[in-house]
């Protein structure tokens, strides 16, 4: 599997400095977790943002500073707070391997086959997941195989990551991986490719002032 | 001269309208942040002054240090790590923090962790400055927002692992860091110039394209094209 539609530096700079909210951030995350190509560009980022850090203009620590540093790590340092690194996996460790990946797995609670999804009508489906941020919409999507969408336009950012099945897009195809970002400018037409459904993460600004592609698709059934 | 020109042009510099996150680490009260995107240019101004201040901790003494200190537990290591590093978190955390006293105390918590952590480095998967600067970085998001910080997870079935295994390492790591570093000792002022708005001081890009008076376009090329003339950089030495 080659991923083929990668973040853009933007979007992966505004992860590396740890600025990107959290909705937006699961999915540039999830991505990561599908595309070594570009973990090797986070790294860079991340490299550089360690070279501004060494460049910094230094704030003097306290006179105390180092003294108390020192008693803390002797007396709560030793056994205290073990890394989290690698503890968070929601699913039990099996031979296949799962369809969403970590960080996405753990905020649906499990894999697709534990999945409650919902209906949209038209065969389609969603499920909406939770995030704290109050800025964003998040939402793992079906799209049933063949269907085209209308071409329509949008009212902010938008981020779609396939997760299994493809989509085209014009002349586009998106697979698992796949990232598209779309922007207010970005006429799109996208068509589940036949054959099989595809899942897929949605995020979108808040919703309200805002019609995404996939925001219409489940308009007739919400009403917003 | 450009950083002249856009600090006076800089009088709307905003305060976003976040929600005030709860603090993450009960100890340290944290009010909201500053977000100040203007901040980053005053203070590249003095740091311009101290341009000329010696560099403290070459990269190698950095990692024997870490390493010391993830082996050994060497206090004497972790105090060389900590006048060194020590004054930049702090600098770092009060890019966000009005208050000092905040600024310090999210630095403790740095140290802490790299006290805490320092077994766990690798030398050949990355240099000690931007793994120092990666806790810094979580530690500070986890302070001031209250959601989760969803990150991928390498030992995830799912994970898709990279394509071909670092070559031999720490040699290699060495090389990369040395032209980077060269390489963003030449990127032009106004590009280096967003990267540290971007990674310093919590401002969105387009909050930064507001407060620079720069179309969203242009800011967006000037990232894509800095990060183009880094990745250049490093695959010209390879």
């Amino acid at each position: 599997m080659t991923v083929r539609h990668h973040v853009s530096d933007e979007l992966l700079l505004a992860y590396a400095a740890g600025t990107l909210e959290e909705g937006w951030r699961l999915a540039v995350a999830t991505h990561l977790a599908l595309c070594p190509d570009c973990r090797k560009r986070l790294s860079l980022m991340e490299d550089a943002g360690g070279q501004l850090l060494e460049e910094i203009a230094p704030e003097p620590a306290l006179a105390t500073s180092f003294e108390r540093l020192r008693q803390r790590v002797l007396h709560e340092g030793a056994a205290a707070r073990p890394s989290p690194a690698g503890t968070r996996s929601a699913a039990p460790a099996r031979a296949a391997s799962p369809v969403l990946p970590e960080p996405l797995r753990s905020y649906v609670g499990g894999d697709v086959e534990t999945l409650k999804w919902k209906s949209l009508g038209r065969g389609a489906y969603h499920i909406p997941i939770k995030t704290d941020d109050g800025t964003t919409m998040v939402r793992l999507l079906r799209i049933p195989a063949g269907k085209p969408v209308p071409e329509h336009g949008h009212g902010g950012r938008e981020l779609t990551l396939v997760l299994s099945g493809s989509f085209h897009d014009g002349e586009e195809l998106f697979a698992r991986g796949d990232l598209e970002e779309a922007d207010a400018n970005v006429q799109h037409q996208p068509v589940a490719t036949p054959g099989e459904d595809c899942i897929c993460l949605a995020v979108t600004d808040a919703p309200l002032k805002f019609r995404s592609w996939l925001v219409r698709l489940v308009q007739p059934v919400l009403g917003i | 001269m450009v950083i002249r020109h856009t600090v006076a042009a800089v009088t709307t510099c905003m305060t976003i309208a976040v929600p005030i996150p709860a603090p993450a680490c009960p100890d340290i009260p944290i009010p909201k942040p500053r977000r100040d995107c203007a901040a980053g240019l005053r203070v590249n101004m003095k740091r311009a002054r101290m341009s000329e201040t010696a560099r403290e901790l070459t990269k190698d003494e950095a990692r024997a240090l870490l390493e010391a200190v993830g082996r050994d537990r060497d206090m004497a290591a972790f105090e060389a790590l900590f006048r060194h590093y020590g004054p930049r978190i702090k600098a770092y955390m009060a890019r966000l923090a009005r208050d000092g006293s905040i600024a310090e105390e999210l630095m403790q918590e740095t140290m802490i962790a790299v006290w805490n952590k320092a077994a766990q480095f690798e030398p050949g998967r990355g240099n000690v400055s931007t793994w120092i600067f990666t806790i810094a970085r979580n530690l500070r998001i986890d302070a001031y927002r209250k959601t989760r910080r969803p990150d991928f997870d390498p030992n995830d079935p799912a994970f898709v692992p990279d394509d071909t295994p670092p070559a031999d390492a720490v040699v290699e790591e060495r090389q990369e860091a040395e032209r980077l570093r060269s390489a963003m000792a030449v990127l032009p002022q106004e590009q280096l110039e967003l990267l540290r708005l971007s990674f310093f001081n919590d401002c969105s890009h387009s909050s930064i394209a507001e407060t620079l008076n720069l179309p969203l376009g242009t800011v967006k090329s000037r990232i894509r094209l800095a990060f183009a003339k880094l990745r250049a950089a490093l695959e010209d030495g390879q």
